[in-house]
């Protein structure tokens, strides 16, 4: 099984796009190879390359010394590659159930009849799961898929993946979606699995899971390797070579900023039926960061600031005034203004371009009587495009063509670009590269002195402390710590994430 | 050398591909109007080409509301149903109850507009999918604008159940709707004009028609961007009902009788033009423009067969063949994704 990969001069070109400029590197058996780029950087198109999903490229892959024809996600997968795609739409098949989704590929190549009984089919899918140290009953293994939660669909994902016994495992940002104590799991899983001799390509944006997983750091750039790198890691030099430019310490130190005045006061909020209230105030001034596992009722409390969700109890007071908002329509005319931490389907308008994208929740402003004025419109997107320092090749550029952190610049930018009493912005940083997060993050706090708060929703440690002047500690829908950057801690936060578990 | 050549030849390619999936359409109209204009003697008199367009508003007009439901990502499959409905409707009034014009046009255009309100009113807050819930209200008009009639078709003299005669007929200037013309233009042509223009702006100029796409688009988004999204798929059921009841009312003055079948094929012919016209300038999005060139095709080539000695029976292998090739130019060729019917 332990068997070696090695790709040599990889060329991709899309029209006369050259996104892969000859990439070449080896991965042995048991060494866990991290792939390090910005966004566009061609990170997906190498992992695409490698699991068979572009049949057309020059160069050369070779699997244990010998040259390998990977043409299909199946051919790939004979020769033992297997891949877990950040996109977990992409693999998870809804109207399934979790067993038929577990082996789905069994079934698929018909290794398992179509017709297999229900309760064989959990029999088989459970030998699955073991190896994964997941155990999911026999009604969550029956129930369909689709109520699973996000990121138990991802360790469904990567559950698939091993049964299979790869030699090569490609893992595309796993973490993006799992929590502290499941990445913790994932970790270890991971590290057994080196023991056993897979050789893995671990591809993340958070530079505190490569540090502790990886054994070699591939740095791309612009479809160029730009450095290899063995343990210890230099990460100055490592991100001067992604980022293609200085990234001195001050631009990660920076003053607290410390708010008085309250924009939102919440009285007696009960975000689960079980949950305790609590009150609290959002001071205009300062950065609120918000952190907590998934399923601590953050996304739940965002939701409800916006008028998108009810939680159970608890009114709100905006500036001084009443504030019971009954729709995001409500509550984005009186200035509250919210980003939803699933960008591709709550944000994305497929097929729409930027300045469209932009002017879409202020369309009223834009417009005489009813009547869009597409000069304004066109006004609007070039002054954000500039403001955010988005490539794109004009306002008319499709959003979906963008890259990931492009993508999110224009999510977030467009609510940049009017007044705005409080900004919710729920996993701002998800699938986004280190340039694009610190701009982000600089445009918020820029934003919040100019008089408005902001509250960035995280479940991200170094997200929240890069980001955060105010960090507040959500578990089971209550608030477990609430201090100010410089009175808390990195170990101080997770021991109170953390306590409650 | 080589490696430029291919890479010239394959940029090439796209382009003329590009080029076809843009104008294909286009040019596969012209060339087809081209075509029966310099074969067929009968196609090249302007009364035909009138005649022809007059044909078409029905088709058309009902597309335009098709396009409506699609641009919010539905589907409203009880067009066909309400512009019979209205045709039977308009009959009643005038033949039956002896009701001038304005009354009947009236009429109609109430149940036109009840019927949108029920359509919006099963999809938005019942809750069911936009093409099951029309489904459902297509059989229940088609069935209930019998019972009134007791399933006969109305036309004036005719017995009624009480044994009198019926005392009205259609009215001169009803029959004006399809019949009369302004100059050269007739009436019916004009109304299909002045929607198309309307639906236009409405759809690419206004915020409303911005909010429309967008919810076909991605309703979750939408939502979260302020949108109203319940309201704005209301509405777009509601006016494509009332669009379903004017085209009605130019086929009840072309029949000058309460047919009872009349409106039976208009459904499907006008999801294709509509469906058509999601191809034309490569849109890749239901619009008036593409809808009304889409009816305007369709009627070019029916027309043109018919002169040609074409049978009447083989229409609607040419209707499909027509919606084929709009299609291949949509989802195949382009690189773009055609964006419709997303509902489902």
């Amino acid at each position: 099984m332990n068997k070696s990969l090695e790709i040599r001069s990889i060329r991709k070109s899309f029209g006369s796009n050259e996104v892969l400029k000859g990439i070449s590197f080896r991965i042995e058996p048991g060494e866990i190879v991290s792939l390090l780029g910005a966004n566009g950087a061609g990170k997906s198109t190498l992992i695409k390359i490698l699991s068979g999903a572009f049949s057309e490229f020059e160069g050369d892959i070779f699997i244990d010394g010998q040259p390998a024809n990977i043409n299909s996600p199946l051919q790939a997968r004979s020769q033992g590659i297997e891949t877990v795609h950040q996109k977990i739409n992409e693999g998870i098949i809804a109207g399934l159930s979790v067993a038929e989704n577990l082996l789905f590929d069994r079934i698929a190549t018909r290794d398992i009849s179509a017709f297999i009984s229900p309760s064989k089919m959990v029999q088989q899918s459970k030998s699955v799961l073991r190896e994964l140290e997941l155990d999911w009953d026999d009604t969550i293994l029956k129930d369909d898929v689709f109520n699973l939660g996000i990121a138990d669909q991802q360790q469904l994902l990567l559950a698939r993946g091993l049964s299979h016994n790869p030699s090569l495992l490609i893992l595309d940002e796993p973490t993006s979606a799992l929590s502290q104590v499941e990445t913790v799991h994932l970790f270890k899983l991971i590290q057994k699995l080196r023991s056993n001799g897979v050789a893995i390509l671990y591809v993340s944006h958070r530079l505190g899971e490569i540090d502790e997983l990886a054994d070699r750091l591939v740095i791309l750039r612009d479809g160029v390797i730009q450095d290899i790198q063995k343990k210890p890691f230099n990460w100055n030099g490592a991100l001067h070579d992604m980022l293609g430019m200085d990234t001195t310490e001050s631009d990660v130190q920076r003053k607290e900023r410390r708010g008085d005045v309250a924009v939102l006061e919440i009285h007696d909020a009960k975000i689960f039926r079980n949950s305790d209230p609590w009150s609290l105030d959002i001071k205009k001034g300062e950065v609120t960061g918000v952190i907590g596992l998934l399923g601590s009722g953050k996304s739940e409390f965002a939701k409800a600031v916006f008028g998108a969700n009810k939680i159970f109890g608890g009114t709100f007071t905006l500036n001084g005034h009443e504030y019971k908002p009954k729709s995001p329509t409500d509550s984005i005319a009186r200035g509250v203004f919210f980003i939803s931490e699933d960008r591709g389907n709550e944000g994305i308008l497929e097929g729409w371009n930027i300045a469209h994208t932009t002017s879409l929740p202020f369309l009223e402003r834009i417009s005489m009587g009813k009547f869009l004025r597409f000069d304004q419109e066109s006004d609007l997107a070039r002054k954000m495009i500039a403001k955010l320092k988005i490539v794109a090749q004009s306002d008319r550029s499709f959003v979906d063509s963008l890259s990931g952190g492009n993508q999110q610049k224009v999510m977030v930018g467009r609510w940049l670009m009017q007044d705005s009493k409080l900004l919710l912005l729920d996993e701002p940083f998800r699938g986004v590269d280190i340039g694009a997060r610190r701009e982000i993050s600089r445009q918020i706090r820029d934003l919040v002195l100019t008089g408005s708060a902001a509250i960035i929703f995280s479940s991200d440690v170094d997200e929240i402390l890069e980001s955060a002047d105010r960090i507040l500690v959500f578990a089971e829908g209550e608030i477990h710590h609430d201090k100010y950057l410089s009175e808390t801690s990195r170990n101080e936060i997770i021991q109170k994430m953390s306590e409650v578990a | 050398m080589m490696f430029s050549n291919k890479v010239s030849s394959s940029v090439s390619k796209d382009a003329t591909r590009d080029f076809l999936v843009k104008y294909g359409f286009i040019l596969v109209t012209l060339i087809s109007f081209g075509i029966f204009f310099s074969t067929q003697q009968t196609f090249r008199l302007s009364t035909t080409f009138f005649s022809m367009l007059k044909y078409t508003s029905v088709v058309a007009i009902t597309g335009l509301g098709i396009t409506l439901s699609m641009a919010v990502g539905g589907l409203d499959l009880s067009v066909g149903a309400v512009a019979g409905m209205s045709v039977t409707l308009s009959a009643m009034a005038m033949v039956v109850y002896n009701q001038p014009t304005i009354v009947a046009v009236g009429l109609v255009l109430l149940v036109g507009f009840l019927i949108g309100c029920m359509n919006a009113f099963l999809i938005v807050v019942l809750k069911i999918p936009d093409l099951l819930a029309t489904l459902a209200s297509m059989f229940v008009i088609q069935g209930l604008k019998l019972v009134p009639v007791n399933g006969q078709s109305v036309s004036s003299g005719m017995m009624l159940t009480n044994g009198t005669t019926a005392p009205g007929k259609f009215t001169d200037s009803f029959l004006q709707i399809d019949g009369g013309q302004l100059g050269v233009i007739p009436y019916a042509v004009l109304i299909w004009g002045l929607l198309t223009v309307l639906i236009w702006l409405f759809l690419t100029r206004t915020t409303w028609g911005r909010a429309m796409y967008a919810v076909g688009s991605n309703p979750e988004a939408s939502l979260l961007a302020g949108i109203r999204v319940k309201r704005y798929r209301a509405l777009a059921y509601i006016l494509s009902s009332l669009l379903a009841s004017i085209s009605g009312l130019i086929l009840a003055s072309r029949i000058g009788q309460g047919d009872i079948s009349a409106g039976n094929s208009l459904l499907l012919d006008s999801v294709a033009v509509a469906l058509v016209g999601t191809s034309v300038l490569a849109m890749g999005k239901p619009n008036a423009w593409g809808t009304a060139l889409g009816a305007f095709l369709m009627g070019v080539v029916i027309t043109g067969l018919t002169i040609a000695g074409f049978p009447y029976y083989g229409q609607d292998v040419v209707k499909g063949s027509v919606l084929l090739l709009a299609l291949v130019f949509s989802f195949t060729l382009s690189r773009k994704k055609a964006r419709f019917i997303s509902a489902t």
